[in-house]
C-alpha cells in the first residue's frame, strides 16, 4: 500500500501533462471543428470540398503518424515548415486531428435540425448568423452531446500516444517506474487515473444531457 | 359587415381606393420539370382577408411561400406595400432586390406554418420575444409586457414558461400566431394553419384567426377549412394546377361557383 501511495506523486506529475494536452486540445479543436463543420455545409463548393479533403486526410491516417509528422517532418516542409518543441507539436497534431472528428459530429448535428426551424427564423426577419447562433446551434448542442461524450473519452486515452515524443504523461511515467522497480503495479495505478478521468467526463456529460433534455418533446 | 368589403378586388384596378398590400403579377415557379405556378396574379388590399383553397398539389402553399421569399420565383413580380421585392427582367427572369432589402420588405409579413416551427429550446415567452430582441434589438423589459399581452390575447399567458413540447397542437399554433404578431407585421400569411391539428383543436386556432380578422388584419390564408373561408374571408381564391381558376367574394363563391372544377372541388369538400 505504501508503495502504491509513493507512486501517486510522480503519476500526478504525469497526469498534469495528460490533462494539459486534453484541455488545450479541446479548447482548440471544438471551435475549429465548428468552423470546419460550417465550411463543410457552406454553399461555396470549393470550400466545402477542401474541408472534405482535410477531414478525409485527418481521419484516414493514424493520429500517431500525424504526431510524428508534425514533430519530425514539418520542419522540412517548404513555406510552412516550422520546428516545434515536443509539447506544442503534440497540441498541433491533436487539435488538427480532433477538429476533423468534431467537424463531422457538428455537421451531423446541424443538419439534423429541421428545415422548418430555418424557415421559422427567416419569416421572423432573422438573418443566417442570427438563426445559427440563436436557433440552430443551441439545438445542435443537445444532439451532439452523446457523440461528443464518446469522442472526449477517446481523447483522454489518445493522449497516451505522446510517449512517442518522449513526453512524460501518465502512461509513460508508469512505464518508467515499471522498468525501474520490476513490478507491474504502476500500470494498475495508471489505469485508475484514466478511469477516474473518464468517470468525471461521463458524469459531466450526463449532467449536460439532463440539462438540455428539459425541452424535449 | 365583411361582405360590404367585397368589392371585387380581383378585378379592381384604380377604382379601388384601399391600399394594396401585396401585388403579385404573373408568378411562375417550377420544381425541376414540374410547373407549380403558372402565371398567378393577386392583389391583396389593406384589411382584406383572402382564403386560398384548392386540391393538394395545386400550388397554393408554394404561392404563399413565394410571397415572403421562402421560395424563389422564376418570373413575375412581387410588390409589398408599394416596394418591389422581385421584378421581371426583359428576358423574362425574375430579379430580386438585395438580401437585406428582401429581409426588410418581408418583415412586413408574418407567417404561420402548418407545422408551427416553434423553437423547441425556448419557452413560450422566449419564442415570442426572440425576434423582437435579436432582429429589432428591443430591450427585454420593453418587449416582455407586449409579449405577455399577445399571449393573453391568444389565451396562453399562463403557459408563458412552458416549453413547446408540453403544449397541444392548438396551443402551439396560437403561440406561433403570437410570435408572428410580436414583430408587428402589416400582413399575416397562414399556410394551412389547422391542417396538422386534431379536429377538436382547430376551433381554438380559427377563433384566434377570426379575432385577428375582426381587428382588420390583412390576411392571406391557405386553408382546407371551408367554414372559415365562407364566414371569415372576404374573398376566396380557388387554385388548381398552378393557376387561379376562380376568385370571388366569398358569399358569391360558395353560392354560385362559376367553374366546373370549382364546383367539383367544393362538391368533394362539403
Amino acid at each position: 500500500m505504501d508503495y502504491v501511495l509513493s507512486l501517486i506523486g510522480p503519476m500526478a506529475e504525469g497526469a498534469k501533462v495528460t490533462l494539459s494536452l486534453f484541455f488545450i486540445t479541446l479548447i482548440l479543436s471544438v471551435p475549429l471543428g465548428l468552423v470546419l463543420a460550417l465550411a463543410r455545409i457552406s454553399k461555396w463548393r470549393t470550400l466545402s470540398a477542401a474541408v472534405n479533403g482535410y477531414i478525409w486526410l485527418m481521419r484516414g491516417t493514424p493520429l500517431m503518424l500525424q504526431l510524428l509528422f508534425v514533430y519530425f517532418a514539418l520542419p522540412f516542409v517548404p513555406l510552412i515548415g516550422v520546428r516545434l518543441p515536443d509539447f506544442p507539436a503534440a497540441i498541433v497534431a491533436f487539435a488538427l486531428n480532433y477538429a476533423a472528428y468534431f467537424a463531422e459530429i457538428f455537421r451531423a448535428g446541424i443538419q439534423s435540425v429541421d428545415r422548418g426551424q430555418y424557415e421559422g427564423s427567416k419569416v421572423l426577419g432573422m438573418n443566417y448568423l442570427q438563426t445559427l447562433r440563436r436557433i440552430v446551434l443551441p439545438q445542435m448542442v443537445r444532439r451532439v452531446l452523446p457523440p461528443m461524450s464518446n469522442e472526449t473519452i477517446t481523447l483522454v486515452k489518445d493522449t497516451s500516444l505522446i510517449y512517442v515524443l518522449a513526453l512524460n504523461d501518465i502512461l509513460r511515467t508508469a512505464r518508467g517506474i515499471v522498468q525501474r522497480d520490476f513490478t507491474t503495479t504502476p500500470f494498475l495505478v495508471a489505469a485508475i487515473f484514466y478511469l477516474v478521468m473518464t468517470l468525471v467526463l461521463t458524469w459531466f456529460f450526463q449532467r449536460l444531457e439532463k440539462r438540455y433534455a428539459k425541452f424535449d418533446e | 359587415m365583411p361582405n360590404s368589403m367585397n368589392n371585387g378586388a380581383a378585378g379592381g384596378l384604380s377604382t379601388d381606393a384601399r391600399e394594396v398590400m401585396i401585388e403579385a403579377r404573373e408568378i411562375t415557379k417550377s420544381f425541376g420539370d414540374l410547373r407549380v405556378l403558372d402565371g398567378v396574379s393577386l392583389s391583396l388590399h389593406k384589411g382584406e382577408v383572402v382564403a386560398v383553397i384548392g386540391p393538394s398539389g395545386s400550388g397554393k402553399s408554394t404561392f404563399l411561400r413565394c410571397l415572403n421569399h421562402l421560395e424563389i420565383i422564376d418570373s413575375g413580380s412581387i410588390i409589398i406595400e408599394g416596394e418591389a421585392m422581385a421584378t421581371t427582367l426583359p428576358d423574362g427572369g425574375a430579379h430580386y432586390v438585395s438580401d437585406s432589402e428582401v429581409r426588410r420588405i418581408c418583415r412586413k409579413m408574418g407567417m404561420v406554418f402548418q407545422s408551427f416551427n416553434l423553437f423547441p429550446h425556448m419557452t413560450v415567452l422566449e419564442n415570442v420575444i426572440e425576434a423582437p430582441m435579436t432582429v429589432k434589438k428591443l430591450p427585454r423589459n420593453v418587449i416582455v409586457p407586449k409579449a405577455e399581452a399577445l399571449l393573453e390575447k391568444v389565451g396562453l399567458r399562463a403557459k408563458r414558461d412552458n416549453y413547446p413540447g408540453r403544449l397541444s397542437g392548438g396551443q402551439k399554433q396560437r403561440v406561433a400566431i403570437a410570435r408572428a404578431l410580436a414583430m408587428e407585421p402589416d400582413i399575416m400569411l397562414f399556410d394551412e394553419p389547422t391542417s396538422a391539428l386534431d379536429p377538436e383543436l382547430t376551433g381554438e386556432v380559427l377563433r384566434t384567426m377570426r379575432q385577428l380578422a375582426e381587428e382588420r388584419m390583412t390576411m392571406l390564408v391557405v386553408t382546407h377549412e371551408m367554414g372559415f373561408a365562407r364566414e371569415v374571408a372576404h374573398r376566396v381564391i380557388f387554385m388548381d394546377n398552378g393557376r387561379i381558376v376562380e376568385s370571388a367574394p366569398s358569399s358569391e363563391f360558395f353560392r354560385s361557383p362559376k367553374h366546373e372544377r370549382t364546383r367539383a372541388f367544393l362538391g368533394q369538400m362539403l
